[in-house]
C-alpha cells in the first residue's frame, strides 16, 4: 500500500509553479517572445522619441508600464497554454489538491516570470533613455514587484477563464486590460515621481493604491479562481 | 439474467447485481438518480448503479451517448445536476479524500510534452502525496514497460509510448478506483497488453473500474459488468457473465440501434 499524504495549498501552489517555471525553462518560447517584445519596443518608442520636445524621465514611465503589460500577456496566455494543450488541467484538477493552489501556484510561476521579464527590460530602458538607474533601483523593484503582483492576479484568473475558449488569444487581453488599468496607473505615476528624484511622500496616495488593488485582486481573483474551472 | 431493455422505454438502472465473489467488497463507485445537464440539454437521465471493489465496469455505447460525461463525474471533474454519485462512500464532488483514491486515465494524455516521462509521472506523484515520489514513478513506468524511455521528453515519444505514460501516470499513486475514457486509443500490440496487464493486476488488488471504450472485446476482456449508454441512459446494465464477444455485438446493435 502506497502511503498518500497530499501536499498543503502552499507545498501543491509551489509544485506547479516549479512544474510550469521547468517547462518554461526547456521552451523558453514565452520568454523569448515577451524579451524580444520588450526590446523592439523599446526601440520603437526611443526612435519615434523627440528629446527636444519630452524629457526622458518624463516619457520612461509610461515606457515601462506599457511594455511590462502587455510583454506579461504573451507568458499569462501560456500560462494556462500548456494545461490544455493535452487536457494536463484535468489531471491537475482531478488530483487532492485544492483549486486554489492551483491559482496560486500558476500565479507564482507568472510572477516569475515578469519580474524575469522586468529584470531585463528596466535596464534596458534605463540604458536607452540614460535614468538614473542607481539611485531608483530598490524603490523601482519594489514598484515593480507591487505591480507584478496585481497584474499576475488578475492575468491568472482571466487566463483560466480564457484557456477554455477557442478564442483565448483574443479574450485574455479584452478580459484582463481593463482590469489593468488601477494597477499599471499607479505603478506608472510612482516610477515618474521616483525618475524625477521627487521624494516618496509625494507618491504615497499613488502607492496606496497600488496596495490597495493588490489585495483585493490577489484575494478576489483566489476566491474566484475556482469557478473558472468548473464546466 | 436481465438483459436489455428497450431504448423506448429505458428502465430506471438498477443496482448491478454483484457477482457471487464480490457480494463481499465494498462499493467504491455508487451512483443514484444521477443526471447532468449542460443548459438544457440532458446528458446523463437518472442513472444509479454500483462499482464494487475489484469489478470492472465496461460502458459501451455510440459517440454523444454520455460515457465520457459520467466518468467527468465520477472523478469530481462535473458536478451532478440531481441525483448523488459517490467514490469510497463520499459525495461528489468531493473534496480531497475523493479526489485522492481515483486515477484518470483519458484518450488525451494529460501530459506536459516538455517534461520527461519520469517528471510527469513523479509530479503526479507528489501531487497525490506518495511517499518516496521518484521510487513510485519508476516502479509505475517498469509496470507499464517504459522504465527504458524513462528520462525521455514525452513530445520525443510515440502516441502510443506518450498513452502508457499516462497510465503511469494515473496509477502512480495506486488508486481504488481507475477510470478510463478510451485508454487503447493509439496503443499498438505491446501497449495494449501492457495496459490490460496493469488493469488485470490493478483489478486483482482490488480497485474498481469504469471503462469506457468503443471496443467490445477488449472492454469484454476486463469486464466483470457491462452496460450499453443511449441518450444518457442506460438501456443495458447487468453482470457480464460469460458472454461471447460476437453476442454482445449482436446485443450492442440491438440496444443502440433500438
Amino acid at each position: 500500500m502506497i502511503v498518500r499524504t497530499p501536499p498543503g495549498i502552499l507545498a501543491a501552489a509551489a509544485l506547479i509553479a516549479r512544474k510550469d517555471l521547468a517547462i518554461e525553462f526547456r521552451t523558453r518560447s514565452a520568454f523569448l517572445a515577451a524579451l524580444t517584445f520588450s526590446l523592439v519596443a523599446i526601440a520603437i518608442f526611443y526612435f519615434a522619441w523627440d528629446a527636444t520636445a519630452v524629457g526622458a524621465v518624463d516619457l520612461a514611465p509610461g515606457v515601462l508600464w506599457v511594455i511590462f503589460t502587455f510583454s506579461g500577456l504573451l507568458g499569462l496566455h501560456r500560462s494556462f497554454g500548456v494545461e490544455e494543450a493535452d487536457r494536463a488541467i484535468d489531471a491537475l484538477l482531478a488530483s487532492p489538491i485544492d483549486r486554489e493552489a492551483v491559482f496560486l501556484g500558476k500565479a507564482f510561476a507568472n510572477l516569475a516570470f515578469v519580474l524575469g521579464v522586468q529584470a531585463v527590460a528596466i535596464p534596458a530602458v534605463a540604458l536607452f533613455y540614460n535614468l538614473p538607474l542607481t539611485r531608483v533601483l530598490l524603490p523601482l523593484t519594489a514598484i515593480a514587484v507591487l505591480a507584478a503582483i496585481g497584474l499576475v492576479s488578475v492575468g491568472t484568473l482571466f487566463s483560466a477563464m480564457a484557456s477554455n475558449t477557442r478564442l483565448a488569444e483574443l479574450l485574455l487581453p479584452v478580459l484582463a486590460l481593463p482590469f489593468f488599468v488601477p494597477i499599471v496607473m499607479p505603478a506608472a505615476q510612482v516610477t515618474a515621481r521616483l525618475l524625477q528624484g521627487r521624494p516618496i511622500s509625494e507618491a504615497m496616495s499613488w502607492l496606496r493604491i497600488l496596495i490597495a488593488f493588490d489585495i483585493v485582486f490577489v484575494v478576489a481573483c483566489a476566491l474566484a479562481f475556482p469557478f473558472t474551472l468548473e464546466d | 439474467m436481465s438483459r436489455a431493455a428497450t431504448p423506448a422505454e429505458p428502465t430506471r438502472d438498477h443496482v448491478l447485481a454483484p457477482t457471487p465473489a464480490a457480494t463481499s467488497a465494498l462499493i467504491a463507485i455508487e451512483a443514484a438518480g444521477l443526471s447532468r445537464s449542460f443548459g438544457r440539454r440532458v446528458v446523463l437521465r437518472d442513472l444509479t448503479f454500483q462499482v464494487r471493489d475489484g469489478e470492472c465496469l465496461a460502458l459501451f455505447g455510440p459517440n454523444g451517448a454520455g460515457k465520457t460525461t459520467l466518468l467527468r463525474v465520477i472523478a469530481g471533474l462535473l458536478r451532478p445536476t440531481r441525483g448523488t454519485a459517490k467514490v469510497a462512500g463520499v459525495n461528489l464532488p468531493g473534496g480531497a479524500e475523493a479526489r485522492s483514491v481515483v486515477g484518470l486515465i483519458s484518450h488525451q494524455t494529460m501530459l506536459y510534452s516538455a517534461l520527461s516521462a519520469l517528471e510527469n509521472v513523479e509530479f503526479a506523484a507528489k501531487l497525490y502525496g506518495v511517499a518516496s515520489p521518484r521510487a513510485a514513478a519508476m516502479r509505475a513506468l517498469e509496470r507499464i514497460r517504459l522504465a527504458d524511455r524513462a528520462s525521455s521528453p514525452v513530445r520525443s515519444l510515440s502516441r502510443g509510448m506518450q498513452q502508457r505514460v499516462s497510465i503511469a501516470r494515473a496509477i502512480v499513486h495506486d488508486p481504488r478506483v481507475v477510470l478510463l475514457d478510451e485508454p487503447y486509443t493509439g496503443l499498438d500490440e505491446a501497449g495494449a497488453v501492457a495496459l490490460t496487464d496493469a488493469l488485470e493486476t490493478l483489478k486483482s488488488a482490488g480497485a474498481a473500474l469504469m471503462l469506457v471504450t468503443h471496443h467490445l472485446s477488449e472492454g469484454l476482456a476486463l469486464a466483470t459488468h457491462t452496460a450499453i449508454m443511449r441518450d444518457g441512459r442506460f438501456v443495458q446494465h447487468d453482470a457480464r457473465g460469460d458472454v461471447a464477444v460476437e453476442a454482445y455485438r449482436d446485443l450492442y446493435r440491438e440496444a443502440v440501434m433500438g
